[in-house]
């Protein structure tokens, strides 16, 4: 008989042709699907392949998205869209997203998730695709290159963090608030080289979106990822997005597997937070930062500006007007997210409070477009990361928070809970 | 052949710990500059002198979760670049681990690290997995290379080891 196995373990031992992998055991993988975007793929990976003088393994199971240089006339900029044009039409790569959003968003958007899938990404976020019950893990633009040659990598069967959030989220509490308390309890490295498996009453009663924010933070945990097995709610969302043909019941983890650790997290106990510069393990009640000045708000990135952040945004600031010396940006995550949010008059919403809309793309969160800090401004970001000069310069100083907070923040022009506002009106 | 199975020796560069790659690499260092011009941008924000003051054969220690953060390739190639032979940390991020090994950069886990002090001389074997300290006198445990990570460092990285791997099959 098998031994019981986490769903981790499960997807590996598959893409192993394997019965079963146990943690610590080095085994290759036959890889699902590669994900790359313009700044590690094509310019990057893409040359390397051409050096070796091989062709990508299978074009039909690579896909690419550009959203780093995306919208920029920066020459640099314009030349990476142009070599990635190129090598996508040279090698004929079937799936090929060009400024439709940020790869972690768009990947599953157009349906190229599943449970039980074994994926590799170009960028450390790519722990996203966790939230559809797969296997996906980043890799740096030479380990794609491997990838793209044989179609197979070597991994470590991680071990597992299993992280269990019971109770029910409070109103104006996210998902952001959960993984960030996580961030704060056990560090930037808590779960380094492990598997982070979400589960427990109030991950099931999440959206596909708010999932998504935590599986994609695993990566500031230190993990090798994060994943969520899929439910009816995951359903959902992929027959919507074109991908109906998914097993749920097969790629469910045992549940007497083995762990390396549990943690108990009480969604109802749990209040908004808030992540000093310049780490996300900065992570604090609101109230320690209320009253923090702030130069900006940012609502973006694959990690908070899902339709579902956008939304919370919106509860927020309706009605309102942003605070006067306080600049208020907004970049939807995708192309299809900025459509749903302008039907169903969300970004109306957002800019009658004053906010700008900036287009799709990974944008501020990298330091990028407008919405880049300028010397010496502190500004609050619903993005994943604060380290020096990640998002402006080295005197530029970042807060990470859920949309609710940021939203909060530039209505008020400081650090403020966002739960005030909610209460004070503005509501559903 | 291969340099890199022979023991390493330099002087120390020591770090602290959670050094992510955006210290390490910068956006601004890499967008419209090449990496000759984007690896003296190395680590500006901690240690300034750093990316000047490197010699050719130095050791780059840090202490837990070394190259946290982005999986930009930049961090360790711009190691490479400026001269740095070996890495040692207490723990590394995963994707900057495997990305220092496929650069070519031999990556080692040293738990005692943190006795070696900036400027100290060492000798590091990655095949045995030893670290000298040459200034003080002490040996230091790490955790060896296994032989095939070694054979593909010694290729020169994961792509040069992929080239030959290639034209043996063909």
């Amino acid at each position: 008989m098998t031994p019981s196995m986490t769903l981790s373990e499960k997807i590996i031992a598959r893409a192993a042709g394997k019965d079963s992998v146990k943690p610590g055991e080095i085994v290759t993988c036959t890889v699902d699907l590669a994900m790359m975007h313009d700044s590690s793929g094509p310019r990057r990976a893409g040359k390397m392949l051409d050096q070796l003088g091989v062709a990508p393994w299978d074009t039909s199971k690579i896909v690419i998205v550009t959203d780093h240089y995306v919208n920029d006339p920066d020459p640099g900029s314009i030349e990476t869209q142009e070599i990635t044009r190129q090598w996508v039409a040279e090698k004929r790569i079937e799936h090929f997203y060009p400024e439709q959003g940020i790869c972690h968003v768009v990947l599953p958007e157009k349906g190229h998730l599943k449970p039980g899938m074994f994926c590799v990404g170009a960028d450390s976020h790519s722990t996203t695709g966790g939230a559809f019950g797969a296997f996906m893990i980043g890799v740096g633009a030479t380990e794609m290159t491997g990838v793209l040659a044989t179609g197979e990598i070597w991994v470590r069967v991680p071990e597992t963090l299993r992280v269990s959030v019971s109770g029910t989220l409070s109103d104006g509490v996210a998902a952001k608030d959960v993984i960030l308390k996580l961030c704060g309890d056990i560090g930037i490295m808590g779960a380094n080289y492990m598997v982070v498996e979400y589960g427990g009453a109030a991950v099931s009663a999440m959206s596909v979106d708010e999932r998504m924010t935590l599986t994609n933070m695993a990566a500031e945990l230190g993990a090798k990822t994060g994943i969520i097995a899929a439910d009816g709610t995951t359903a959902e969302m992929l027959a919507a997005a074109g991908a109906g043909d998914v097993d749920i019941k097969a790629w469910q983890g045992d549940e007497d597997a083995a762990v390396a650790r549990t943690i108990d997290i009480d969604a109802s106990a749990l209040g908004p937070q808030v992540a000093a510069p310049t780490s996300p393990e900065n992570a604090a009640d609101v109230a320690e930062h209320a009253g923090m000045p702030l130069g900006q708000a940012y609502i973006g990135a694959c990690t908070g500006a899902k339709l579902e952040d956008l939304r919370m945004a919106a509860r927020v600031v309706r009605g309102r007007k942003k605070a006067a010396n306080t600049r208020f940006f907004v970049a939807p995550a995708s192309i299809l997210i900025h459509e749903a949010a302008a039907g169903d008059g969300t970004l109306k919403i957002l800019e009658d409070a004053g906010a700008t809309i900036l287009p799709t793309g990974c944008g501020g969160c990298i330091g990028l477009g407008p919405a880049r800090l300028d010397e010496e401004m502190t500004g609050i970001s619903t993005t994943n990361r604060n380290f020096v000069g990640r998002a402006g310069p080295e005197s530029s100083k970042l807060y990470l928070a859920s949309a609710y907070t940021v939203a909060a923040a530039a209505v008020t022009g400081e650090i403020t809970d966002p739960r005030e506002l909610l209460a004070g009106g503005g509501g559903k | 052949m291969s340099a890199e199975k022979e023991p390493i020796e330099g002087r120390a560069w020591v770090f602290g710990d959670n050094i992510d790659t955006d210290q390490l690499a910068p956006v601004s260092s890499y967008m419209n500059k090449e990496p000759e011009e984007g690896c003296k941008m190395c680590l500006q924000a901690i240690d300034p002198d750093f990316a000047a003051g490197v010699r050719r054969g130095d050791v780059f220690v840090a202490g837990n979760n070394l190259g946290i953060g982005s999986s930009r390739e930049q961090a360790p190639q711009y190691l490479k670049m400026l001269g740095i032979r070996a890495v040692l940390a207490k723990s590394f991020a995963r994707i900057f681990y495997r990305n220092t090994l496929n650069y070519g950069l031999p990556a080692l886990v040293c738990a005692e690290a943190g006795r070696i002090n900036p400027g100290d001389e060492v000798r590091v074997d990655p095949l045995a997995g030893t670290v000298e300290n040459l200034t003080t006198g002490e040996t230091l445990e790490a955790e060896p290379l296994p032989e095939h990570l070694l054979t593909m460092i010694a290729d020169g990285g994961l792509l040069k080891h992929l080239e030959k791997k290639l034209a043996r099959g063909s």
